[in-house]
């Protein structure tokens, strides 16, 4: 029978890295998505993979047994990717530079059959997306990406944040109505 | 005719509206959006909005992707301590709490006990003084941890900072602080003391979640532990269950004078 998340946290708390390593293939993954979602670029949602997981095997003596590994995982990315994101904002750097593989337009869109004024229109869509993405504050970002794409509730999405559910459900309610103001004129022209 | 509000739109697109188990309200927002044109057009919009922010790609990463991150980070992984090592000085710490409480534990029991066994059960005079002694030894261990969590809460309630602000230490003592808490509660349930278990449970709580904030709160994030704190009420609960066990303690501390 394969051991859950908990017992290769164990294993790895007495020092076998063979079960951190387990723990890192199985959360790589999602833990990619959601720095991607997070940052807006793969080179940084890379960096924030690797760090997050750095972090979490520095703090594993931390992790309270009664708590979902993934869960409190997904929490040291989502801060790691805040790091990052503000030293980026600090900086005054673009939060969504040009990313070679997100350059094609035919994977902005989910139809298979892409016309060319849908192409045409893909990078532009895109753009916008990233965009007002870009123009959510950092909790209201997080709060949107982990409800919307990774499909937490807002219970979980509370934990995640460290905040009151109430918060967290204000936060995705500010991210979606941000959003609808800066992409209804798009979806209106389309 | 009252409209629903985009709030409520939003909860229904989630379906986070109501409980989950009597999805009324789920039911007569369908109700209402059937028969309303501009709550229905708001809505529209609303999915439309949120279906092109799902067009959003993400790079797709290949089935061993985890094992590319794994060979990245290996040799960055600190050498993980073993659990019975002796070089750290917070574990150091946290294992002479816990060997000190395991022997307040250990004493409690045995002058709880072993006169009782000696006497046929009859707990005598001198039994009476030692399970005295050791309730003592106990409320004086509790007493102290108590002090020393309310301290860990305190400053971080009392803290303030423009930008991140470093609590690594007091999440350090957090985490020894939780160790000791999981003893004592088992004490307090073998006794059954109901109320000190409930009020070091709570505590328990607010302790891991202080050990899993980032060790660089930010404004925000302190202000919402301060938040929770204040919530919770726990601050107000530990001074009285500190209070309490001192009471406790004189009177055990008299019968001792008053013995010698």
């Amino acid at each position: 029978m394969e051991l859950t998340d908990l017992g290769f946290v164990t294993k790895a708390r007495a020092g076998d890295s063979d079960a951190y390593r387990v723990l890192v293939e199985r959360h790589s993954r999602a833990l990619f998505r959601l720095a991607f979602r997070m940052t807006g670029n793969q080179q940084d949602a890379e960096d924030v993979v690797q760090e997050s997981f750095l972090r979490a095997y520095r703090q594993l003596a931390k992790f309270d047994e009664r708590a979902s590994f993934g869960t409190w995982l997904y929490r040291i990315a989502v801060n790691c990717s805040l790091d990052l994101v503000r030293s980026r904002k600090r900086r005054n750097e673009n939060l969504a530079p040009a990313d070679p593989e997100m350059d094609d337009p035919v994977l902005s869109l989910p139809s298979l059959d892409p016309t060319p004024d849908r192409m045409a229109m893909s990078g532009e869509v895109r753009d916008r997306v990233a965009e007002a993405m870009n123009d959510l504050s950092a909790s209201e970002r997080t709060a949107f990406v982990l409800r919307h794409f990774e499909g937490m509730c807002i219970e979980d999405v509370s934990r995640v944040l460290g905040c009151q559910p109430g918060a967290a459900k204000h936060s995705v309610f500010r991210a979606v109505q941000k959003l609808r103001r800066a992409l209804e004129p798009l979806v209106t022209a389309r | 005719m009252n409209h629903l509000t985009e709030e409520q739109l939003i909860l229904h697109y989630y379906g986070e509206e109501g409980d989950a188990s009597t999805p009324v309200e789920a039911l007569l927002t369908e109700q209402h959006l059937e028969g309303c044109g501009e709550c229905r057009a708001l809505y529209g919009s609303l999915v439309r909005v949120l279906n092109v922010v799902d067009s959003l790609p993400v790079p797709d990463r290949s089935e061993d992707y985890g094992a590319q991150v794994w060979s990245r980070i290996e040799r960055r992984l600190p050498a993980r301590r073993r659990w019975f090592s002796l070089n750290s000085s917070p574990f150091r710490w946290a294992m002479t709490a816990s060997a000190l409480a395991g022997l307040v534990l250990a004493a409690f029991f045995a002058g709880r006990f072993y006169p009782m066994l000696r006497h046929g059960g009859r707990p005598s005079l001198t039994a009476r003084n030692g399970d005295q002694g050791s309730e003592r030894i106990l409320l004086v261990a509790v007493g102290d941890y108590l002090e020393r969590s309310q301290m860990v809460l305190v400053e971080l309630a009392n803290s303030s900072a423009k930008g991140p602000l470093d609590i690594s230490s007091e999440q350090e003592r957090a985490g020894d602080l939780v160790a000791e808490t999981r003893l004592y509660r088992q004490t307090a349930a073998h006794t059954g003391d109901t109320n000190i278990d409930s009020v070091l449970e709570e505590l328990e709580r607010v302790l891991v979640d202080i050990t899993h904030e980032p060790s660089k709160i930010s404004p925000q994030g302190l202000e919402s532990l301060r938040q929770r704190l204040e919530t919770a009420g726990i601050l107000f609960k530990i001074r009285v269950l500190g209070s309490n066990v001192r009471n406790q303690d004189v009177p055990a501390a008299q019968t001792a004078g008053q013995k010698l």
